[in-house]
């Protein structure tokens, strides 16, 4: 079993002195693929000891950067410097070896391993037999060190969110790690957890022990937590300098560049009847745990209510059961007080949309076109199809066409496979099939993640148009920003229930915060991930 | 004890319970073949290959050398070889482990047909029971209690395999690779091979199963040999919800199962003999059907297995 217990380079163990923090340097660092050219002589510098942050756009080439200091790229032009000195990283176990660790936005830890299995199997040390006893002892002693604390002795796939964040770290720490990347660590976090972990991460690059690069898009944590920032800009570098000189408006003219973002629309007032009324809802996970409990909402037309959560807390089967795609446990759901089944006729009775997120994953067919996927709410009637299985389509074509120009979806044809589209043109395509109509009921879920800040721009606007035209709107959000911009209401579901409901100008980001990490905050496992 | 030795229940039960033994081992092997097998994240379900391969070469084997023992280490290295190409197949990309396993099954049963033929007729020595029943006394219960060797390596490697899981850093390996494959990757884990390695020597041991076939008394190589063992030992290793330990339990009683029909002949009930010998495949049906619906099978499987994903 070569390929197995291939020599670890330099993870010396832990009785040897810790190695410190060391400063990094990229120079020049340019990437190539094909013929786009994703890194364009970047450079930054990371002093010893201090928090960098890494901002840009989805597709700025943040990634690609780190990619090639953790060695998963070979750069084509450019050099990473470590303490000063020129360091080739050919591979992952090359940066391991150098001290240089990462935290990846999906978790690299096994979800049946057990915390401590976890943290030894990481190990490229690890004994052949493990001694168990002497091990646990050893991870006792590495843990009372340690800022923060995990359980060791219960399966990955029980541990919350921000305890396998946590863990993730501890990880990087255990082996020695000196340069820890860190790929939107917050994203998963509850704000209070985001507070706790960038801030001791923080106060320990401080005193010397690792030092810090950080993906973000969010400039409050970088102005709060990191020392520098290098703003990336389609593959270069915009700017950046210490965080103390800039503003939140610097760094957003750096990161978006000429861009122009358009107008939000005033907001109309709310409307006064209740549209939409989840009344006591329950349902299970596959596995059978509940998914979510005693949920019972009222929105009225005109009126958009933004359910805030760590995801996970069984928001995604919440969207599931409003589209039909899951069964209620119990409980009904009212559209102006009469029940509401959820066939496909009566979402066309109804006028009942929905924006589930992933859209090319839930509410599309990758392969199936652009005119096709945007007809899936009208292809069996008329004028596309006639006597109710005929169809044609011409007519199919020509309202793709008009949608697609009104929503200005960039497609090659309407006849392009819509998985060839961009992640924000699809997310245009599917919009524009749910709004084109009237609409009575939106439910949108994570409309704008991992979109650019045009599209991010652009479809807020739609949602907020939906709304100002009357529509009743769930919108479910893992990003508090966007809910506290579009929201008349916010409520927040935590382990499976909403744990709390305020108007969003009677209410702010820490309260929000606090009902977010819910009562028990640990383990959470509804919504049941895998 | 002599008057109740006498009774009808007491025949069926004894019956039972030689039976569940005698045929729990195969089901036992194939089961922690494709437990190693599933645990690093890739399903074989040729494994009725190499149960009547194995069956086969150990019978041909222990024929020309004499010794039984020799013809179990072919058996398994027969599996071994079936698992191999298994393995080395589904590196390729883009191909499908569930259609591999069934194109190996035909090729295994096929093999062991055709390279079968001259060794139906001849007699091999076999494998000898060990006495544990003698003291009682009892014909019937020592009979029962004549129980052959290779159930005990069965469950030693049972314990062994769970031990390996646990505390090993192979074990861990294995168990990263089937849960989750980029995690492996991360670490520098050649998923590939790990899952190349394990196949082989999960098929290793559903060869040595095949040997239990032909070479415990009464066996003897013939075509009709297995009875879809290897088949039914994939439901098992679900059921056993992939824990060695448990394959063993649940072995053994899909062994009862199998040993209801003769039990029933034996005490003399003739009437629905066909309902009882079916009893295995009744049970596994039924443990597919609630199994899928339990709610630890899903958290228990390896997220990188083709059917869970």
């Amino acid at each position: 079993m070569t390929a197995l217990s291939a020599p670890a380079p330099a993870a010396p163990p832990a009785e040897t002195a810790p190695r410190r923090a060391p400063s990094l340097e990229a120079l020049g660092m340019t990437k190539v693929f094909g013929g786009l050219v994703a890194l364009d002589d970047v450079s930054l510098a990371v002093p010893a000891g201090t928090v960098h942050a890494l901002l840009g756009e989805n597709g700025a080439g943040k990634s690609t950067l780190v990619k090639c200091i953790m060695g998963f790229y070979r750069q084509d032009r450019g050099d990473v410097l470590l303490d000063g000195t020129a360091t080739a990283i050919r591979s992952p176990r090359d940066a391991q070896g150098a001290g240089i660790g990462m935290v990846y936005q999906h978790f690299t830890l096994v979800p049946s391993l057990t915390a401590a299995e976890n943290l030894v199997v990481a190990r490229a040390d690890a004994p052949s037999v493990i001694d168990w006893a002497a091990e646990k002892a050893k991870l006792a002693e590495f843990m009372a060190r340690m800022p923060f604390q995990v359980p060791l002795d219960i399966p990955v796939a029980d541990l919350s969110a921000g305890e396998k964040q946590k863990l993730e770290i501890l990880k990087l720490l255990a082996l020695d790690q000196r340069f820890l990347i860190l790929d939107e660590p917050t994203s998963v976090l509850t704000p209070d957890e985001a507070d706790e972990v960038l801030g001791l991460l923080g106060a320990m690059a401080r005193r010397g022990e690792f030092t810090v690069l950080m993906i973000t898009h969010k400039f409050r944590e970088v102005s709060a937590y990191a020392d520098d920032v290098t703003v990336l800009r389609r593959g270069k570098r915009a700017g950046g300098g210490a965080t103390a000189a800039l503003s939140v408006e610097d760094m957003s003219r750096l990161m978006i560049g000429e861009t122009t973002i358009r107008e939000r629309a005033a907001r109309a007032p709310v409307g006064e009847g209740t549209v939409l009324e989840l009344a006591g809802l329950f349902a299970d996970n596959p596995d059978g745990s509940r998914a979510f409990a005693e949920i019972s909402l009222k929105v009225k037309g005109g009126e958009i209510v933004g359910i805030a959560g760590v995801s996970g807390n069984g928001q995604s089967a919440l969207v599931e059961a409003l589209a039909g795609q899951r069964p209620l446990a119990d409980g009904r759901i009212f559209i102006r007080d009469e029940p509401f089944e959820p066939t496909r006729e009566n979402y066309h009775k109804y006028k009942v949309f929905g924006l589930p997120e992933e859209p090319l994953k839930n509410a599309a067919v990758p392969r199936m076109s652009v005119a096709e996927n945007i007809a899936f709410r009208s292809f069996d009637r008329p004028p596309i199809a006639s006597l109710g299985w005929w169809l044609s389509p011409g007519p199919m074509r020509e309202k793709a066409r008009d949608l697609i120009a009104r929503y200005r979806v960039k497609t090659p044809s309407p006849d392009t496979p819509i998985e060839h589209l961009s992640g924000g043109n699809v997310q245009r395509a599917i919009l524009a099939r749910e709004l084109s109509g009237d609409v009575d009921v939106l439910v949108v879920a994570n409309p704008c993640f991992g979109l650019d800040f045009a599209s991010v721009s652009e479809i807020r606007s739609q949602i907020l148009e939906a709304r100002n035209r009357g529509a009743a709107v769930l919108l479910v959000s893992e990003d508090l920003d966007e809910i506290l911009e579009l929201a008349d209401r916010v409520a927040v579901m935590s382990e499976g229930k909403i744990a709390y409901v305020a108007p969003v100008g009677e209410t702010d980001r820490n309260t929000i915060g606090k009902h977010m990490a819910g009562h028990g905050a640990g383990h959470a496992a509804a919504g049941g991930q895998r | 004890m002599d008057a109740f030795a006498d009774t009808a229940l007491f025949t069926l039960l004894v019956a039972m319970l030689g039976g569940a033994i005698r045929v729990s081992t195969p089901f036992m092997f194939v089961a922690l073949g494709e437990c190693l097998t599933e645990k690093s994240g890739r399903i074989n379900l040729g494994l009725e290959g190499n149960l009547v391969l194995g069956a086969m070469i150990a019978y041909a084997i222990s024929f020309h050398t004499g010794s039984p023992w020799t013809g179990v280490l072919a058996a398994g290295l027969s599996g071994l070889f079936l698992g191999a190409i298994h393995g080395y197949v589904c590196k390729l990309p883009r191909v499908n482990d569930i259609a591999v396993g069934i194109a190996m099954m035909a090729f295994g049963t096929g093999l062991a047909f055709y390279l079968g033929k001259p060794y139906i007729q001849p007699s091999a020595p076999r494998l000898e029971a060990i006495p544990l029943g003698e003291w009682t006394g009892i014909p019937s219960l020592a009979q029962a209690l004549a129980i052959n060797p290779l159930f005990f390596v069965g469950i030693a490697l049972a314990v062994g395999m769970s031990w390996f899981f646990r505390n090993t850093r192979m074990g861990l390996v294995v168990r990263t690779t089937g849960d989750s494959a980029p995690a492996a990757k991360a670490m520098g884990v050649s998923v590939d091979l790990v899952r190349f390695l394990a196949t082989a020597a999960g098929g290793f041991l559903a060869g040595v199963g095949g040997s239990f076939l032909s070479l415990s008394y009464p066996g003897s190589w013939n075509e009709g040999l297995s009875s879809g063992q290897g088949l039914m030992a994939v439901a098992l290793v679900i059921f056993a919800r992939w824990d060695p330990i448990r394959c063993v339990w649940a072995a053994l009683l899909f062994g009862a199962a199998g040993a209801i029909g003769p039990a029933m002949q034996a005490i003399g009930v003739t009437q629905g003999f066909y309902f009882f010998n079916a009893a295995p495949y009744i049970l596994t049906l039924l443990i597919m059907a609630s199994s899928a619906r339990s709610r630890f099978s899903g958290r228990d499987a390896p997220g990188e297995l083709s059917i869970v994903k």
